[in-house]
């Protein structure tokens, strides 16, 4: 079974902080990482692998630097990673982004299962995994929390909803898009972190993919950012205290009118 | 191929492009703003935020495309086993607002089966004209006759907008149809609004978890497609015996083919735990102590008509089911009251819940985190103050 896996490199959440004065994100020192749902699309990727025999490719789209995410993969047990870089990608929303990464999938050619995050930590949109499958015109299942059966032609899979979730069943090729709940991703073996470090993924550039240039970055995006802004920081309020009793009076009689 | 450049005889150095930037990527030298292109992404914040116009964004694009023949304002209205989902309420309330600025008209989309009656109604919901089309495999969502019919209705009539609700449904759904019809889609909305003279759909949504803003528009290509968070906007009233125009569209079989097959649909949990949809929220974390801890949590819930959120750490523990988490790997939530039990408040679960409208947080270390984003703060022992606000929320709610 031949796995494809889309990552995207991402500003580590826990290290984004707001400047107090001026009220802008520091991004001095913040490090990046895999996008936290990924780890889970890499794990489950690699799990298929293990059970059905065959190959996983991570792919990304991003800067020079998103390779280290692709090393990272491989620590994990993907065999393969592509990077998808060029300054001709710049400024791409998701109908390009999507449109990038199938072009990429398309020159890969052969596979049977794509797997995406749900979506990435820092955009959440969660627009690019559906919009590969869009462009591949294969179908897609998302925010899949199990993979129940799978064999080379069908998958039957849990697909959460709102309420529970719908078991599906889908022909190969096929997306899917995953959620936490589907595994535990593992921790990378001393014989994997050896693998990330000698690990050379490919390189791609716009002319490997053999794209139509007017789809590609800022050019091939119908959405335009026109202001970006800072949200008004909230600010702790009132501190009640006494004993529970009393401090629920007060707090019953604070929250009239306006929730209660 | 698009570009940026800084025009340096109208560059003041006054430097707002450096604040604005969210890659780092603009610096100042001589008093000059200097672009650095390794990190540059081309988003525009940079030229948004210049207010001498020394920031010039050049786009490749073709030739301005005519858009006249797309106009209304559509609202996908979801519905599940039959029943119209109340973020369609939501859009349409919304929508109404969107399409009276754009002097068109108001117009539901709804998919289904034996969806007749719940079409004739939805006028009452501020619909000008309702697109029904009504077939047995549309009765439960599946990714590829709803594309296919979305996509056909949107082909033939040219809306102006799109709106759907960043559900599961929705998020799925219009991501597809967007690239089919090579419109732009925007996601997770918190705010629309029209600018007149351009017909443009600004469309407001954080990123980077919260916390920055961005608006988005799609200048040249249409239908504007966006999604939009549950909670955010207000429900259309309800306007008895208003009438919408019904228009039902049949299509050959093959429309409605699907690839995937919807086996069963397993529903776990009773309406009450949709936390996406809860005006009210009970959220417990580690300082519960343990899993027997959050049935005090529920019995609050149920006194407020709300739901039981968790933070990550409860939901490793084991003590409520993956479906309850709040924050960056679990839900995003907006609730009218955010009751937060014994959570320190890390900052991916405050990226799920720091919009809600009013916040409580109760936790034993007045240090945490959570106090910084609480409108109403209580330092003590959750599973002591607990009992208490259900005791007195009961008495207060029983008096009205």
């Amino acid at each position: 079974m031949n796995i494809i896996v889309c990552i995207k490199q991402v500003p580590n959440t826990t290290d984004v902080r707001i400047d107090p004065v001026t009220n802008t994100l520091i991004r001095d020192g913040v490090e990046s990482v895999i996008n936290p749902f990924d780890a889970y699309a890499i794990e489950e990727a690699v799990r298929l692998k293990e059970r059905l025999g065959g190959k996983v490719t991570a792919v990304t789209m991003g800067p020079p630097q998103a390779e280290n995410a692709l090393k990272e993969a491989i620590g994990l047990g993907c065999d393969e990673g592509i990077l998808v870089s060029d300054r001709k990608f710049a400024g791409s929303d998701t109908w390009a982004t999507s449109y990038t990464l199938a072009c990429a999938i398309k020159k890969i050619g052969d596979y049977d299962v794509i797997l995406c995050g749900k979506q990435a930590s820092d955009g959440d949109t969660a627009q690019v995994g559906p919009g590969i499958s869009a462009h591949l015109d294969i179908p897609q299942v998302t925010y899949v929390k199990k993979i129940s059966e799978i064999n080379e032609h069908t998958a039957k899979v849990e697909r959460m909803t709102e309420e529970g979730y719908d078991i599906v069943e889908t022909p190969l090729p096929c997306l899917f898009t995953v959620v936490k709940e589907i595994n535990t991703p593992r921790m990378p073996s001393l014989k994997g972190m050896m693998r990330a470090k000698a690990a050379k993924p490919l390189k791609w550039t716009a002319d490997d993919l053999e794209a139509d240039p007017a789809a590609l970055g800022l050019d091939g995006s119908p959405t335009r950012v026109v202001k970006i802004f800072t949200p008004e920081a909230r600010k702790g309020g009132e501190m009640i205290s006494g004993a529970p009793a009393d401090v629920a009076k007060e707090l019953a009689e604070l929250l009239k009118g306006e929730v209660l | 191929m698009a570009s940026i450049k800084i025009l340096l005889d109208k560059c003041t150095g006054c430097a707002l492009c450096v604040k604005a930037c969210p890659f780092g990527a603009v610096r100042m030298a001589d008093r000059k703003a200097v672009i650095d292109m390794a990190k540059c992404t081309l988003c525009g914040a940079c030229a948004a935020a210049c207010r001498f116009a020394a920031i010039e964004l050049e786009k490749a694009g073709g030739p301005k495309k005519d858009l006249s023949a797309y106009k209304d304002v559509w609202v996908f209205c979801e519905q599940k086993k039959g029943v119209i989902q109340s973020i369609s309420f939501e859009l349409l309330g919304e929508g109404r607002k969107l399409a009276d600025k754009l002097g068109v008209k108001l117009c539901a989309v709804l998919l289904g089966s034996g969806m007749e009656d719940a079409a004739e109604r939805l006028g009452e919901r501020g619909a000008d004209k309702v697109y029904l089309v009504d077939h047995p495999s549309l009765k439960a969502y599946q990714d590829d006759p709803y594309t296919e019919v979305l996509v056909k209705l949107a082909e033939e009539y040219k809306p102006e907008v799109i709106l759907c609700g960043a559900t599961t449904i929705g998020r799925s759904l219009v991501s597809r149809v967007a690239i089919k019809i090579d419109a732009g889609l925007t996601a997770d909305c918190t705010g629309l609004d029209i600018d007149p003279k351009e017909r443009l759909l600004l469309q407001t949504r954080p990123a980077f978890g919260g916390n920055i803003m961005a608006t988005i528009v799609t200048p040249n290509h249409r239908p504007q497609m966006a999604t939009v968070r549950h909670k955010v906007m207000k429900e259309a009233p309800l306007q008895g015996g208003r009438l919408a125009e019904i228009i039902s569209k049949a299509y050959p079989a093959e429309t409605f083919a699907s690839r995937t097959r919807l086996l069963d649909v397993v529903e776990e949990m009773g309406a009450t735990v949709n936390i996406s949809e809860a005006d009210v929220i009970v959220a417990g974390g580690r300082g519960m102590g343990g899993k027997e801890n959050f049935s005090m949590l529920e019995e609050l819930a149920t006194v407020l008509g709300g739901a039981v959120g968790a933070s990550r750490s409860a939901v490793d523990a084991d003590w409520i089911p993956y479906s309850h988490q709040v924050g960056q790997t679990g839900k995003t939530v907006v609730p009218k009251l955010y009751i937060a039990c014994g959570i320190s408040g890390q900052i991916q679960h405050l990226i799920g819940m720091q919009s809600s409208k009013v916040i409580v947080a109760i936790n034993k270390d007045p240090d945490a985190p959570i106090f910084k984003v609480a409108t109403y703060g209580i330092v003590g022992d959750a599973a002591e103050l607990v009992p208490a606000l259900t005791r007195e929320f009961r008495r207060v709610l029983n008096k009205q």
